[in-house]
């Protein structure tokens, strides 16, 4: 099925990616011809076939909950972006606005 | 001493004879990775390897018995290293030093292995050709006008331009198999479960799997010794004994069944490439396997059910770069313009493509026609490669359709450069193991040889392969140097 601009412009934000108008341009020709490859699968009669999350034959791997050492406060913070850090903290822009 | 050794088995044969030190092998391989001309490193870690040589040696003089202990290899630079720059080639995450080690690199730590420094990659390994790195393409050695492979290239080439003993890649769709065959190398990866990817990027994680390249197969059996077996940090390592990889090494391929499947010798497969895969099997015939006809009809449908569930996977594991915690941040003028300018700048055109791919591809309306129908139909190729393994012990294909590529070539052709990996995939979608090895040449490139086996049955593919590598000489050619 091929895509329109306006969707691509539409999952891109839904993916958080800014895009210019060039790469709005190339990358709906592109994504196109590839949904158009996938669209094949339909071909494929899957009417009473499971489906594969992954082709290990485990799941749900459980362990016990006991606390294990993790991170220190500055492990984690020391690769905070540039403007990111401010003391103990990641330093973000205000999402709730202030009373 | 001015080159590296030949093979692990021959260093570490070399080590105990005192013939040379860790010290002498990482001094070569640190000075050939610095003069390396063809864009393999991202970094050199020489300090780092330094100390890790002189302990190497102080364990040799111990009379230590690990294979790995002195022996300086390559590290993928999407393969998390405590304190040292890990950027998966993406500039997202410039600058970013882990703060803890995968635990690939933790074991290869305790074997005493020398980790030189991070390769170059495809960003966070989606590509086929080593173009999409953040930090300029590789080159391939034997030809520097063409691509290495990818996604692994850095790694592929670090090991056959003779800078590294050995390499580790990650193989999502062929990462490590396709370089490995466009670059002349042993390259190898294991089943999905055995090796575990904590610290390691992720980016399909229900098909990622880290791997060895070598200059020979038993470089590989060796690795992966080192690296299989269960991880408390990673749920999906399977909770079983590693076995001995090389028991069967040297047995050859007498009274063996290898498939041959009809669907890996396709229309637009180059001629000199179906040509050394046949003389392959001819001479595996001739030294008394039996060679039988499986079918994979789904094989073409692999390429479609690779790029739903990837990119949807991928889309997933992406998410995390939002330039809060770590990595690049481009701020904008609220929290949201914040995400979309940082992830707009900081990915490149391929990562870019595949969020919206997979992004879309899980969207309301589309999940069940596209991941879901995906999931299914991998369920049905699993089940053409178990019915295939009830007929055979192993399965030799092609691991590309084609020798090395000019760079460039495929570059604005997403759909041509995915063929690249449309042998190499259906293991991945199937989660078993695959090497390619050297087979032959085509104008003076290396044409890769792929040996399938079954789920956790890497002792038999080492086995088959091994077989070949010893009647042939293609592994011992190296290209000149640049």
């Amino acid at each position: 099925m091929p895509i329109d601009r306006q969707t691509v412009v539409h999952v891109a934000d839904l993916a958080r990616i800014a895009l210019t108008d060039a790469e709005i341009e190339r990358f709906t020709g592109q994504i196109s011809v590839v949904l158009d490859a996938v669209d094949r699968l339909a071909e494929v009669d899957t009417s009473a076939v499971p489906p594969a999350a992954s082709a290990l034959p485990i799941h749900n791997v459980e362990r016990d909950d006991e606390p294990r050492p993790g991170l220190t406060n500055e492990q984690a913070l020391a690769n905070a972006p540039k403007g990111g850090r401010d003391g103990e903290f990641f330093r973000v822009q205000e999402v709730l606005e202030a009373r | 001493m001015s080159e590296l050794p030949a093979s692990i088995a021959d260093a570490a044969a070399l080590l105990r004879r005192r013939a040379t030190t860790s010290a002498e092998l990482t001094e070569i391989a640190l000075t050939a990775a610095h003069r390396d001309p063809y864009n393999a490193w991202l970094h050199v870690a020489d300090a780092h390897a330094r100390a890790q040589a002189r302990q190497a040696d102080e364990r040799l003089a111990k009379s230590d018995a690990s294979p790995l202990l002195g022996i300086p290899w390559a590290c993928k630079d999407i393969i998390g290293t405590k304190g040292i720059p890990t950027t998966a080639a993406s500039k997202i995450l410039e600058g970013y030093k882990p703060p803890y080690s995968a635990t690939v690199v933790e074991r290869l730590d305790a074997a005493g292995a020398v980790m030189l420094g991070k390769t170059n990659l495809d960003e966070f390994a989606m590509g086929s050709s080593n173009e999409n790195s953040a930090f300029g393409p590789v080159q391939n050695p034997w030809d520097t006008t063409r691509v290495p492979g990818g996604s692994s290239g850095g790694s592929a080439v670090a090991v056959a331009a003779g800078q590294a003993m050995f390499g580790l890649g990650t193989d999502t769709g062929g990462s490590i198999r396709q370089p490995g065959a466009l670059s002349g190398v042993a390259a190898m990866k294991p089943t999905y479960g055995r090796v575990s990817r904590f610290g390691v990027v992720a980016f399909a994680s229900s098909l990622d799997q880290v791997g060895p390249f070598g200059q020979t197969v038993d470089d590989c059996a060796i690795v992966c010794q080192a690296l299989f077996g269960k991880d408390p940090n990673d749920a999906t390592t399977m909770p079983l004994a590693v076995d001995d990889l090389r028991r069967d090494i040297g047995k050859g391929v007498k009274g063996l069944r290898i498939g041959v499947p009809k669907e890996f010798f396709i229309d637009g497969m180059e001629k000199d490439v179906e040509r050394a895969v046949r003389d392959a099997l001819r001479w595996y015939e001739k030294e008394g396997a039996e060679l039988v006809d499986v079918s994979l009809s789904l094989t073409d449908h692999g390429l479609a059910v690779y790029y739903i569930i990837q990119p949807a996977e991928a889309s997933s594991n992406l998410a995390r770069y939002d330039g809060v915690r770590f990595g690049l941040r481009v701020e904008g003028k609220d929290l949201l313009d914040t995400y979309r300018r940082t992830r707009g700048q900081g990915f490149g055109a391929e990562v870019k493509r595949r969020m919206i791919i997979g992004t879309y591809a899980l969207s309301a309306g589309y999940y069940d026609a596209y991941y879901v129908k995906a999931q299914k139909v991998r369920t049905l190729i699993k089940a053409e490669f178990d019915a295939a393994f009830a007929k055979c012990d192993a399965i030799v294909t092609p691991t590309s359709p084609t020798v090395a590529f000019k760079i460039g070539q495929k570059v604005d052709d997403p759909l041509a450069m995915y063929l690249n990996d449309v042998f190499t995939l259906p293991g991945n979608i199937a989660g078993l193991p695959g090497i390619s090895i050297p087979c032959g040449f085509s104008q003076g490139l290396p044409i890769g040889l792929q040996i399938m086996a079954n789920s956790f049955q890497e002792a038999t593919m080492f086995r088959v392969a091994a077989a070949f590598e010893r009647a042939t000489a293609f592994h011992e050619a190296r290209p000149e140097a640049a």
